[in-house]
């Protein structure tokens, strides 16, 4: 082989793995991506039943309900609209009422968001930081938030409209 | 005092720091040896006041000097020793700071050990470990500065995020950081080989023990924040393709490549283009993952920050030095020399496979974790890439690269014999089929793909037994020469080989958990016995404890199997007052490569737990491999003719004198 010919061969066994790998991640993309909503966004684009995604809110203080067998239900809100949540299993050490919360699941054909997975993944400050953007976005939120909580103060009754101060201790 | 002493001595390291990145290349320019050596010189002492400042802090932190504000908010006059020291790196600025100091002792051990250097290319390389030392100093001093005071003192500390009240925290932020930050020497050297214009085999040889310190480093950071996870965070899971451990797998991934690529170069003397690029994306990437970590663009677990302005001054040393060294390699790589005829099928054809294959599965990663990022930016929407999008594209590729794993060390270079290679491997072929068979005859017929990455792993194991084999002759020499030659072989050899089985001894363990392993949800009370996987587990009863700065309720499970009792396992809730938070602490039960593993939820109104038991057959295998991995990488390390002081001529002759 020359060497231009041997060249050749390395670059066209470079593309065919490039290849292959773009065409990898474009099926991936297609089938295993999941969006994020909250429950405001569920209500006006009217998700359907069994779509996937991931509902992003604050759990609704008086809400959570334990049945039997670990099931739980819950609301999540965000302000502007409510949404059911049920789910079964053990909910993270950082689940709180009043605090912010990521379930990923789908809409059964009542409405109610059948979470598999509920992540209270935050930093210190206690919100997700999807949950604190949407909340921003739609001028729910207020800057104690992240102070209160990092003192260790428990924010809750956050979403009503008009509250100037939700915390209490 | 201490604190300002820290402070001010951090200052001073930056000033060394900035004699450091200039004085050696004018030196270097000019050929005086004198100006050269400054470097030498100022990258010890910058590792001295750097050392003294993060001494400063620890130091601090463990006499709960609580008028500093980083002291205040990540520590608790109550918490353990070993939190209060490990609590130094468990915040941003405490993080930044361990940053640098690896980053200064690296330097330090380069200007120590590399007399045997040109010495215009220590004076570089010392430059250009300056120039990122300057960025960071800076980027501390600016916005991160540990050591600022409170003017009102409180009384208490606000205590340490109870999830990194754990040992985990003290192992594995620094060996993340030794992998990350290890890989500047590469890039130092790569930068000073582009500015002098100069790179040959010697130039590999240097780059390559660091480039291995590094990744030995990294492999086990990896593999050791994979297990804290697993067992702190109380559902099992080891990965999760969460933004912040793709920020480490990048560099891994890469810098994997780049020890394969050196080993070209250093063996052939060609892909040196190549290898200088790799050596720069490898640490690109470490700047890519300690921007993603440290200025908080993602959600996350790790993610402790969240502050805009650090994130825009990591954004700028990052595009500074990204762009600066691809710029520098643009303008001079076309005039550095090829060398090296190789054959596409040859060892050097398939170290460039494993190259390409790493890089493009790097490259899928990359897209995965900014992807989110950018649409975000852009569309202004919201998504997530997980474990499915990976399993679909990085999968895939990386099942490719195991297949060619053994193939690899059994080519000739120059010019290899694909059909004799693949006759030699039949035997460790045929081992992988016949656990298929086995496999899926024991799962009667389930998914067809679990078996097949079993046998994968068994083929890649068998592959590099089949490797030692052939070079020492086993089988078919008499066992005794088999033996002398196996002493005989380089250590680097064995390191391979053993890196290699290690893949696959991680695979088999990966697959074996993900496909069987068993999981059991429900409320117990005491006296109830839960059944997984043949074992029963006993709730012996429930008890409060009181911790050093914590409340914990410890739950008593007698674990048996038919009539054996094997032992007691007590998994626990721990709540933090000062935070009003809690953790759950899984309790491990181990047997043989198995693991029973309970965590536990809430206690319900009538007195019972919810519970969480997994039985994960096989699960230790996922973190035994990367340790065989490291193994077989500090084996090479060892080898004489790795050494960063490669022998010379003088120490050999010492060698030939009679030993006492």
């Amino acid at each position: 082989m020359t060497r231009k010919q041997r060249r050749m061969t390395i670059i066209g066994g470079s593309l065919a793995v490039l290849a292959l790998a773009a065409a990898l991640v474009l099926n991936a993309l297609r089938d295993s991506i999941v969006f994020f909503s909250t429950p405001t966004m569920v209500a006006e684009k009217h998700v359907q039943p069994g779509k996937r995604f991931r509902l992003g809110g604050l759990v609704q203080p008086g809400s959570l309900q334990r049945g039997d067998n670990l099931a739980v239900t819950f609301e999540v809100a965000d302000g502007g609209a409510k949404l059911p949540v049920a789910y079964k299993g053990i909910l993270p050490d950082l689940f709180r009422e009043g605090q912010g919360v990521v379930a990923e699941g789908a809409l059964d054909a009542n409405g109610v968001f059948k979470a598999d997975t509920v992540l209270a993944k935050h930093d210190e400050t206690y919100m997700p930081k999807d949950v604190a953007d949407a909340l921003k976005k739609q001028g729910h939120w207020k800057d104690d938030y992240g102070a209160k909580a990092s003192n260790g103060i428990t924010p809750a009754a956050t979403t009503a409209q008009g509250n100037s101060q939700g915390a209490v201790r | 005092m201490i604190a300002e002493a820290g402070h001010y001595a951090l200052v001073l390291a930056l000033a060394l720091a900035l004699i450091q990145s200039f004085v050696p290349v004018i030196g270097a320019r000019l050929r005086d040896p004198a100006l050269m050596n400054v470097a030498r010189s100022t990258a010890l002492a910058q590792l001295l006041f750097v050392g003294a400042s993060f001494i400063a802090l620890v130091t601090l932190h463990v006499i709960s000097d609580f008028s500093v504000a980083n002291v205040y908010e990540n520590s608790h006059s109550m918490k353990p020793l070993i939190y209060k020291i490990t609590g130094v790196w468990g915040n941003h600025e405490g993080s930044m700071l361990l940053w640098v100091s690896i980053l200064a002792l690296f330097g330090g051990l380069v200007a120590a050990f590399g007399n045997n250097l040109p010495l215009s290319l220590r004076a570089h390389v010392l430059a250009v470990q300056a120039w990122i030392a300057s960025a960071f100093y800076l980027f501390i001093l600016i916005t991160s500065n540990p050591f600022l005071r409170i003017v009102n003192p409180p009384i208490e500390g606000r205590d340490l995020n109870p999830v990194l009240q754990d040992i985990g925290l003290a192992v594995h932020p620094p060996m993340l950081y030794l992998g990350y930050v290890g890989f500047s020497i590469s890039f130092s050297f790569a930068i000073a080989a582009l500015i002098e214009g100069r790179i040959d085999a010697a130039w590999a040889r240097w780059v390559r023990p660091w480039t291995l310190v590094a990744w030995i480093f990294l492999t086990l950071g990896i593999a050791m924040g994979s297990y804290w996870a697993y067992y702190e965070l109380g559902w099992g899971g080891w990965w999760f393709w969460d933004p912040v451990e793709n920020a480490s797998l990048m560099p891994w991934l890469a810098g994997t490549a780049l020890l394969h690529s050196a080993l070209v170069m250093e063996k052939r003397d060609a892909l040196k283009v190549w290898t200088i690029l790799l050596s720069i994306l490898t640490f690109s990437l470490s700047l890519l993952g300690t921007f993603l970590v440290r200025s908080g663009v993602i959600t996350s677990v790790h993610a402790f920050a969240n502050d805009p302005t650090r994130g825009v001054f990591i954004l700028l040393i990052l595009c500074l030095f990204i762009g600066g060294s691809l710029s520098l390699f643009a303008a001079r790589a076309p005039s550095l020399k090829q060398g090296g005829l190789f054959a596409p099928i040859s060892r050097e054809g398939a170290l460039v496979l494993n190259n390409l294959l790493l890089t493009v599965a790097c490259a899928v990663v990359l897209f995965g974790t900014l992807y989110p990022l950018a649409m975000e930016v852009l569309f202004d929407f919201k998504m997530s890439v997980g474990a499915p999008f990976y399993n679909l594209s990085f999968v895939p590729l990386f099942a490719l690269l195991l297949i060619a794993v053994p193939f690899g060390p059994m080519l000739a270079w120059k010019r290899g014999d694909l059909l004799g290679v693949t006759q030699r491997l039949l035997a460790a072929g045929v081992a992988g089929l016949v656990v298929v068979a086995i496999v899926w005859a024991w799962t009667r017929g389930g998914s067809a793909l679990a078996p097949l990455a079993i046998g994968l792993g068994v083929f890649v194991v068998a592959g590099a037994a089949t490797d030692l084999a052939e070079r020492t002759g086993l089988f078919r020499l008499p066992f005794v020469t088999a033996l002398h030659r196996a002493r005989g072989l380089p250590r680097s050899t064995w390191g391979g080989a053993l890196a290699h089985a290690g893949l696959g001894i991680a695979l088999i363990g990966v697959v074996c958990e993900t496909t069987w392993n068993s999981e059991y949800i429900a409320t117990m009370k005491p006296n109830d016995v839960a059944q997984v996987a043949g074992y029963d587990l006993k709730l012996d009863g429930l008890l409060e404890r009181q911790g050093p700065n914590y409340r914990e309720m410890v739950a008593q499970f007698s674990v048996s199997r038919g009539r054996d009792a094997l032992s007691v396992m007590t998994p626990s809730k721990r709540s933090f007052t000062t935070r009003g938070s809690s953790t759950t602490e899984a309790a491990l039960l181990t047997r043989g490569a198995s693991q029973l593993y309970i965590s536990l939820g809430d206690v319900t109104a009538d007195g019972a737990i919810a519970v969480r038991i997994y039985h994960k057959p096989m699960v230790l295998l996922i973190w035994w491999g990367p340790v065989l991995m490291a193994f077989g990488g500090i084996l090479s390390l060892s080898d004489r003719r790795l050494r960063v002081g490669a022998p010379k001529p003088a120490r050999a002759k010492q060698r030939l004198q009679p030993a006492e």
